[in-house]
């Protein structure tokens, strides 16, 4: 990578810099490493409190009659570990790597606009408490996250509990909008010269294509959320039948949202998978152009098959023949896709690394997901389906089998990246068998259970319709799952800290982001490189010796670890990355205290709005939501007049 | 190539250091438009959803409830077809404005951005006047699918409007103050973006809601 | 270099001057009178029916939203990734606007018309 970027002389030993540790750089940080860093831990946090929520949900279906909880308590619990798992969760797990890994990927020194993208963690942050008071204190949204009208209603529903998923989910979706907005721009637009649209990595691509359906089909659900809190807050009639509303238009705005919304959480993973199963197999991904393009066509009919959610609400049968058609289709790009994954790893020089095995695993798991969300786009078979197990399955082998596993070979390989060290391969293991026997453990008899009609989201079951063995299975593999999620997070807490140093490219990877060191200095590279292929790294070590790189993580670091037990660490990789953005003469923004007050601010207009339905003293609080806007409009007269930026 | 930094970019109005060569805020700014294209498309789906569908009046025009019965048409097309020149009118004084900006000009431009909020403020004036009338006539956001799909459309154009008409306001003493060179255009182009927005918007609604039956 | 780079947009004189934005306000203005003359022709004076008087509102309404996006937003002079980046969100949305009105005016009427 030749490069002709301007570096000024370093200046002479400047006095320390001002303060780049401690909570308040934090606070106000506008380095996306440092946003993708608390994204990271954010999500790792929801992902765990989802799961004990699913703990919850299994062990009081342990065994048939059971009262470990309430009915109301069960509601609370399968809605909120649905909305803690894909708004707090998986959402934003998939957002530290569009944090961390773009800007590096393309080739640049931040993200677009540095601010508005810690405006959009503190966003999410201030909208996740509110759901996760909302859990704690036993208010819960308890409709589901699909929140079908009119049990939202007022008149059905007077507690605070769907106040919660209306104003926390405003909170939070703005967040994603704002992000959103943010990434477009930065994929388009700061680009490293020479890089192309089709030579950006893949995984940049796909999170190209989230972030345009996030701006979309989020503006959807913001406005059908907004009408609902109309009709909870001001007695609107957007979904009250007794006044002539229709809850049939809340399913289609929200399906609208909804299918989308499952594009959003997988489309990023397909990236994730595209750059693990290359690097691993030692092969340029095959088809690249075709995965584009094939990721584009899943965006675009993602739009235009949101009702075979709705088979079973009698839409007639044009509209269950196309929407059926549609979803059918569908099928037809996502295979496309998992053709080329094994066509990359065929002949290929495959490297069994966890994160490897979890992409393989995803593979798997995610076509099985796959086949069952082609048998529910039959209409006649999805009405015997629908509301029952069959699809708590399907959407599992997915969203777990899909998303997380794809998260988990995500995390395993990018690691290093964000904290300059590996994870233990050890542990991996260990999590990643434990991962798959209690996955199929948990959610495979549940396709069974369905096909026996079980339905979903009722809190128990009598003993004598042969589902008992199924449900215990199902809920001994949803422990397992806990267990080895805790070896996992203690793979992270113990790797962050002890793992074998990494060095700049441990797995002998194609793209950008490797060839830094890690972790990055802030500044991410000192010269902004010129591109001239895909895989620049690639290109590079094949004309010293022929042949793709392995990396390094075999030779340097098992040198330096002995049975487990770290006897000495490396050299940090590069002196030179030890000197601050200052003495290189590169200028970066500065931090900034706007965006978390800004982010307070829509909490207060959003927040205060649940006491409006609440009775005595704590009613009148609601007018706080007008000191929340005039918060917003101060924040946003300072933010676009603030010096250094 | 000179260094890609974000930071760059409000230094350097010419913004050739971006991949496309664009402004990277006129981009989100587009970007955004993009999103509110749903918004708005939303709001308008859901009046579409539920035009003739009200239980009882009143009614957008004359005509007949779901239930049977005869009701008002409430709707003012001739108070309504003024305002709506008064917006059209404030889209062409933004452009004046942005112009005026671009050669330099100072008083044209502190003249054309004061006159486009203004006019977006007379159009506020005529939306308080119709939604005060309405609510004295029996249409409120309670009583019907019609007074719930009007009030949040056009209440959240208007909310809009008034969004913007502080933006104009600001960018209006910044050239009073004598800081909204051509240097700065690009702020005014923006600002334009979203006033220009607004006002397709109302084109929408206008021929939907209030010319078509 | 880039493909797209070489779509930078256009420089600043291709812009329309004050004397075409004039003229423009006073064809959207003549489009507007003409859409509020369609009203009325169809509802006073009887001389459009109900079907036509809306096809023209609605062709001109949309002439008119084209005409501010191309020309007081600049899109026909700007680069055209600025109209990718609109145009796909607004088809979404007349795809969520078409399929609204399909699902719940459209096919429950011929339902009902076909007697199921």
């Amino acid at each position: 990578m030749a490069s002709t970027a301007t570096v000024a002389a370093p200046h002479a030993p400047a006095a320390a810099p001002h303060t780049e540790t401690g909570v308040w750089s934090w606070i106000t940080t506008v380095d996306h490493k440092r946003i993708g860093i608390l994204y990271f831990f954010s999500s790792i946090f929801y992902f765990l409190v989802g799961g004990i929520e699913a703990l919850f949900i299994r062990t009081q279906l342990i065994v048939p009659e059971n009262n470990f909880i309430s009915a109301d308590l069960y509601n609370q619990m399968f809605t909120q570990h649905a909305l803690t798992m894909i708004f707090l969760a998986l959402m934003p797990l998939t957002a530290a790597f569009f944090n961390y890994i773009v800007p590096l990927q393309i080739g640049a020194r931040d993200v677009a606009f540095p601010r508005l993208n810690a405006l959009s963690y503190w966003v999410y942050f201030f909208g996740g408490l509110m759901l996760l008071f909302a859990a704690v204190t036993k208010m819960a949204p308890n409709v589901g996250w699909f929140a079908y009208a009119p049990i939202t209603e007022r008149q059905y529903n007077p507690g605070p509990n769907v106040d919660f998923y209306v104003l926390g989910l405003q909170i939070v979706g703005l967040s994603s909008i704002l992000a959103g907005i943010n990434f477009i721009v930065t994929i388009l637009n700061m680009r490293a010269p020479g890089m192309r649209l089709m030579r950006m990595p893949i995984f940049t691509w796909m999170v190209l294509i989230t972030q345009v359906l996030i701006v979309t089909a989020m503006a959807v659900f913001t406005i059908a959320i907004t009408q609902l809190m109309f009709d909870r807050m001001f007695g609107t009639t957007f979904f009250d039948p007794a006044r002539g509303g229709d809850p049939l238009v809340w399913q289609h705005l929200f399906w609208m949202f909804g299918h989308p919304e499952v594009y959003i959480l997988i489309i990023p993973i397909f990236g994730m998978i595209s750059e693990v199963i290359p690097t691993f197999s030692r092969k340029p991904l095959f088809g690249y152009n075709v995965m584009v393009f094939a990721s584009v066509l899943i965006g675009w009919l993602g739009w235009g098959v949101w009702s075979h959610h709705m088979f079973a609400v009698g839409l007639g049968p044009i509209a269950d023949a196309f929407f059926a058609l549609s979803t059918m289709l569908i099928a037809i790009p996502t295979g496309i896709k998992i053709f080329n994954w094994i066509g990359t790893m065929w002949g290929g020089s495959i490297r069994f690394t966890t994160s490897m095995l979890f992409a393989v695993a995803f593979i798997a798991m995610f076509t099985l997901g796959g086949i069952s969300g082609v048998m529910h786009s039959v209409a006649p078979s999805d009405l015997q389906q629908t509301d029952t197990y069959f699809v708590v399955a399907h959407i599992h082998y997915v969203f777990f089998g899909g998303t997380v596993l794809g998260l988990f070979a995500g995390i395993y390989f990018w690691f290093p990246k964000l904290f300059g060290r590996l994870m233990d391969e050890k542990l991996g293991k260990i999590h990643w068998v434990g991962t798959m026997v209690g996955m199929n453990l948990a959610f495979f008899p549940m396709h069974y259970l369905g096909m026996y009609g079980q339905p979903r989201r009722t809190f128990t079951y009598p003993g004598d319709l042969g589902w008992n063995w199924m449900n215990l299975m199902s809920t001994l593999g949803a422990y397992l799952l806990a267990l080895v999620t805790g070896v996992f997070v203690w793979n992270v807490i113990r790797s962050a800290r002890k793992g074998a140093i990494a060095g700049d490219n441990p797995w002998g990877a194609a793209t950008l982001e490797w060839s830094i060191p890690s972790p990055p200095p802030v500044y991410n590279f000192r010269e902004i490189p010129i591109v001239h292929s895909r895989m620049p790294l690639w290109e590079e070590d094949a004309s010293k010796e022929p042949g793709i790189p392995h990396g390094k993580v075999a030779e340097d670091v098992n040198a330096i670890t002995v049975g487990g037990t770290q006897v000495g660490e490396m050299e940090y990789p590069d002196a030179e990355s030890k000197m601050s953005a200052h003495d290189l003469g590169i200028h970066l923004p500065p931090p900034s205290y706007w965006p978390i007050i800004l982010a307070f601010g829509i909490l207060l207009v959003f927040g205060s709005l649940i006491f409006r339905n609440l009775d005595g003293a704590l009613h009148n609080l609601w007018y706080l939501s007008v000191a929340g806007v005039l918060l917003v409009a101060v924040s946003i007269f300072k933010w676009a007049f603030e010096p250094g930026h | 190539m000179s260094i890609v930094n974000a930071a760059d970019h409000a230094a350097n109005p010419a913004h050739l250091d971006t991949s496309t060569g664009l402004d990277n805020r006129k981009m989100a700014f587009w970007t955004f438009i993009g999103s509110e294209c749903l918004l708005f498309g939303s709001l308008i789906a859901t009046y579409l959803a539920y035009k003739g569908r009200s239980l009882v009046g009143p009614l957008p025009h004359a005509g007949r409830t779901l239930t049977g019965q005869q009701a008002e048409g409430i709707l003012d097309i001739p108070l309504t077809s003024l305002s709506t020149f008064v917006l059209l009118m404030s889209s062409l004084g933004m452009v004046l404005a942005l112009a005026a900006v671009q050669r330099a000009d100072r008083k044209g431009a502190i003249t054309w951005l004061f006159a486009t909020a203004g006019l977006g403020l007379v159009f506020l004036g005529f939306q308080a006047y119709e939604f005060n009338h309405f609510y004295h006539a029996g249409l409120t956001l309670q009583t019907n699918l019609f007074g719930s799909t009007f009030f949040l459309l056009t209440g959240f154009h208007g909310a809009h409007v008034l969004v913007g008409v502080i933006y104009l306001g600001t960018l209006g003493m910044l050239a009073v103050k004598n800081q909204l060179g051509p240097e700065r255009s690009m702020s005014v182009e923006i600002a334009g973006l979203y006033w220009h927005f607004v006002d397709v918007i109302w084109i929408v609604i206008f021929a939907l809601v209030y010319l078509i039956k | 270099m880039s493909s797209e780079q070489r779509e930078i947009a256009h420089d600043r004189h291709s812009h329309p001057g004050p004397k075409q934005y004039v003229m423009i306000g006073v064809i959207l203005t003549l489009m507007t009178v003409v859409e509020i003359l369609a009203y009325y022709a169809e509802e006073d004076w009887g001389i459009l029916n109900a079907g036509m008087a809306a096809a023209v509102i609605a062709i001109l309404s949309a002439a008119k939203f084209i005409t501010v996006v191309m020309y007081y937003m600049h899109l026909k002079f700007d680069s055209k990734i600025f109209t990718g980046i609109f145009i796909f969100p607004a088809a979404l949305a007349i795809l969520v606007i078409g399929a609204m009105y399909i699902v719940q005016q459209v096919l429950p009427r011929a339902g009902s018309a076909l007697g199921s």
